[in-house]
């Protein structure tokens, strides 16, 4: 089933940095729902597995002018080039492990099929993807309280953030139950993360459907940009970015922020061509 | 790798990359094979004499 | 004690000696063997390697040999396609140079996968689009081409030779060699050019993405270029070493400059690419990211990766070596030409290390920061292990296996 197909679904989310207070809750409620396993020395970052991990960014200025920002990372869920699905992770995959489902647009992956090579990895520009350096194990007694939902990973492969996948699934078998067709209502399928952030910074959607508050804040542009053919979907909200656009990822989590320094650490820019860009935004749609 | 697997699928892809890979593989194999049976029909009727230097 | 087994006509160095030489390697091997089973039994949280560095040394090493390991194809191809005959005296040493590398890679690939009893689902469920699915298929095929183009020169060895069936086969396979060498060439040109796409696709990474004809970036064709041009350096380099360890002259010296005058040629064509390919990538593909060429080499916290590294790639380790071996005055002098060779193998091996190391070094993401890594002693253990396992396999072949046809004729064995 391709992504426009009318009955495709493509779920996305946008965040509101300015309303996100950095509280980690989204990032213990991800690991908590899909069985990420402790390490026992969780010092070093670099190994552990997160994936929802909540960036903290800053202006570079000194005091008293200084201001932060929190920004939760998910993986992405790009779309590729051209929003054809070729995302930069499941395209490098040697052995089909990790897949676009076009039918809802988010990224899978395989834990049985993965042979952890890594490639992924090197791939994402987000760093959304995780290895498992360690056999994966719990705290004495927190077995117990692991989700049936979903399956703990063996070490030596790689695993990252599904949009709580199991959840859809749920929810699709819910609407089979109810005789109806696809998921339309937008509370039936939520992630674990948009549920817990207690700002209620997170807003999760399916970016196909109108009624969806996630379609109405980020009104995204279903054409492909004129001066970047490679970018499709780029919101025409002027307060609304996604992180390295101009990569031609595409993807489906964008974020929304008031302030100027923060949309501009979004991407990478040459001398000049930030405000070119942040103006031609605001003039054209603000 | 065969028309079998599911992620199989008939489109350019596969087929130029899977007829260069079997393409290959039966080069070298039938060479093989071809090397193998000769130097046994030789060691067997040919007694042994060296006849090739 | 083993002279029955030692090819006619030359001279070996005494058993125990080898013996001891080849038990000193051993130890070496056993060390990497050590460290091979840690990573296999501990999983690979015992390398130097993060969520940040998930291609680290192994990789390189893959690619560096590969790229080493390159003189096998292109002399082939040279010797049975193009029919450059005088090849024929460093072949079969090739061959075993080409075979020894292409093992270590895929021993070392065994050993970097998180799931090696998995590895065959590369294989089995193959992704067609991904550019290490058409590595590993070429790559597994062309080992089998090197194993076949190997197998009549073990079965030269006297006491082989002695038995009815192997003396046919091996010069059964003599008359088709130019159907595998053909088939070894056409392979290696899409895995040397595949390993150079590994990087080259990814488009997240503004290091390494290059545009490119068809599916396959640029770096796809200087990979292959820059492995059958430094390949040979290599080659040449394992060659000066077995002659100084045999304190022997084992090709004749027309042979040698035949191929280092081809080598050069190589280079420098190659290095002329390489410049363009940088320029282009510097000016237009990383501008169209938002990124400037300093930011990759001066940013904040770039650890090793400055401009020194590009300049002693491209200049130092490319244009010097290619510039040396065509001028006929420094190619036939041995001194010149070894330091060429030499710089020639550096370069390429550096090469490989900037496409894969610096790549994951290199952040994205404006807020992210510069990633480092250092090997752990497992890792570089397992990286030593196949060079160790290729000297016994080189000393072992040497001695026993008729590897070079001009031998007899350049050291007459005096009768005292
Ligand atoms: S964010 Fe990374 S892991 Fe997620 S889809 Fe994009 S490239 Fe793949
Ligand atoms: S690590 Fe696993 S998911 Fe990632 S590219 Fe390799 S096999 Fe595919």
């Amino acid at each position: 089933m391709k992504q426009n197909n009318k009955q495709a679904h493509k779920f996305g989310m946008v965040i509101d940095l300015d309303k996100c207070t950095g509280c980690g809750s989204c990032m213990v409620a991800c690991m908590s729902e899909n069985n990420v396993p402790v390490k026992e020395d969780e010092s070093d970052k670099k190994d552990s597995i997160t994936w929802m991990r909540v960036y903290k960014l800053n202006n570079n200025k000194p005091f008293p002018e200084t201001e932060i920002c929190y920004l939760p990372r998910p993986c992405q869920h790009c779309s590729g080039k051209g929003d054809h699905g070729h995302s930069p992770c499941v395209s490098v995959c040697p052995a089909t492990a990790t897949d676009y489902d076009y039918s809802t647009g988010i990224v899978s992956q395989i834990y049985t099929r993965c042979f952890g090579c890594r490639y992924c990895m090197g791939a994402c520009p987000y760093h959304a993807r995780y290895f498992n350096w360690w056999d994966p194990k719990w705290p004495d007694g927190m077995e117990s309280y692991l989700s049936p939902n979903v399956s703990p990973r063996m070490r030596g492969v790689v695993e990252k953030c599904s949009f709580c996948f199991h959840r859809y699934q749920l929810a699709k078998e819910q609407v089979y139950y109810d005789g109806e067709e696809r998921i339309e209502d937008e509370a039936a399928y939520q992630t674990a993360c948009t549920q817990a952030c207690p700002a209620g910074a997170i807003v999760f959607g399916d970016l196909n459907n109108p009624d969806h508050q996630v379609t109405q804040i980020v009104k995204p542009n279903p054409h492909p940009e004129h001066d970047n053919h490679d970018v499709v979907g780029k919101s025409r909200n002027p307060k609304v970015f996604r992180l390295l656009e101009r990569l031609g990822t595409n993807t489906k989590i964008y974020y929304m922020s008031e302030r100027k320094w923060v949309r501009k650490l979004g991407d990478n820019y040459l001398d000049g061509e930030w405000e070119k860009a942040d103006n031609h935004h605001g003039s054209s749609h603000g | 790798m065969f028309p079998f697997c599911f992620e199989w699928v008939w489109d350019a892809g596969h087929l130029l990359f899977f007829g260069g890979f079997w393409f290959a593989i039966s080069i070298l194999g039938a060479g093989m094979t071809w090397c193998i049976l000769k130097a046994l029909y030789e060691t067997i009727y040919c007694d042994g004499s060296d006849n090739h230097h | 004690m083993d002279s029955a087994l030692i090819p006619e006509g030359v001279k070996r160095c005494s058993f125990p000696k080898f013996f001891i030489g080849i038990a000193i390697v051993g130890a070496v091997v056993l060390w990497g063997v050590y460290g091979m089973l840690v990573c296999w039994l501990k999983g690979l949280n015992v390398t130097g390697m993060d969520d940040y560095y998930g291609f680290a040394l192994w990789i390189w090493a893959d690619l560096a040999v590969i790229a080493l390991g390159g003189g096998a194809f292109f002399t082939g191809l040279l010797k049975y396609i193009f029919k450059v005959d005088e090849l024929k005296n460093i072949i079969n040493f090739v061959v075993i140079l080409g075979f020894v590398c292409y093992a270590s890679a895929l021993l070392i690939l065994a050993i970097d996968i998180g799931q090696p009893l998995r590895g065959w689902f590369i294989f089995w469920h193959a992704n067609v689009h991904s550019m290490l699915t058409e590595v590993a298929f070429c790559l597994s095929c062309y080992f089998a081409v090197l194993t076949i183009e190997f197998i009549p020169n073990i079965l030269e060895n006297r006491q082989l030779d002695k038995v009815p069936f192997f003396h046919n086969l091996s010069h059964n396979m003599h008359g088709v060699m130019a159907i595998f060498a053909a088939t070894g060439a056409f392979l290696s040109f899409f895995h040397q050019g595949s390993l150079g796409g590994v990087a080259g696709v990814l488009y997240g990474r503004p290091f390494a993405y290059r545009e490119g004809l068809l599916v396959w970036p640029w770096t796809f064709f200087l990979f292959t270029w820059s492995a059958a041009a430094f390949g040979p350096c290599f080659s040449m380099v394992v060659l000066r070493i077995t002659e100084a360890v045999t304190k022997k002259k084992l090709v004749k010296d027309n042979v040698i400059h035949l191929l280092a005058k081809i080598s050069g040629w190589m280079i420098t064509t190659y290095i002329i690419a390489k410049i363009i390919d940088t320029i282009y990538w510097a000016t237009v593909t990383a501008p169209s990211m938002g990124l400037k060429m300093s930011f990759f080499f001066t940013g904040e916290g770039n650890g090793p990766y400055n401009y020194l590294i590009l300049i002693t790639e491209i200049f130092l380790c490319g244009v010097v070596p290619g510039l040396l071996l065509i001028v006929k005055s420094t190619r036939e002098n041995p001194t010149t030409r070894l330091i060429a060779i030499i710089l020639g193998a550096i370069g390429v091996s550096l090469n490989r290390w900037v496409m894969v190391l610096q790549v994951m070094a290199v952040p994205v993401m404006p807020f992210d920061k510069w990633a480092l890594y250092m090997p752990t002693w497992p890792e570089i253990a397992t990286t030593i292990l196949p060079v160790a396992g290729g000297i016994i396999v080189i000393s072992l072949a040497y001695r026993y296996l008729p590897v070079f046809p001009q031998e007899k004729e350049l050291n007459e064995v005096t009768v005292e």
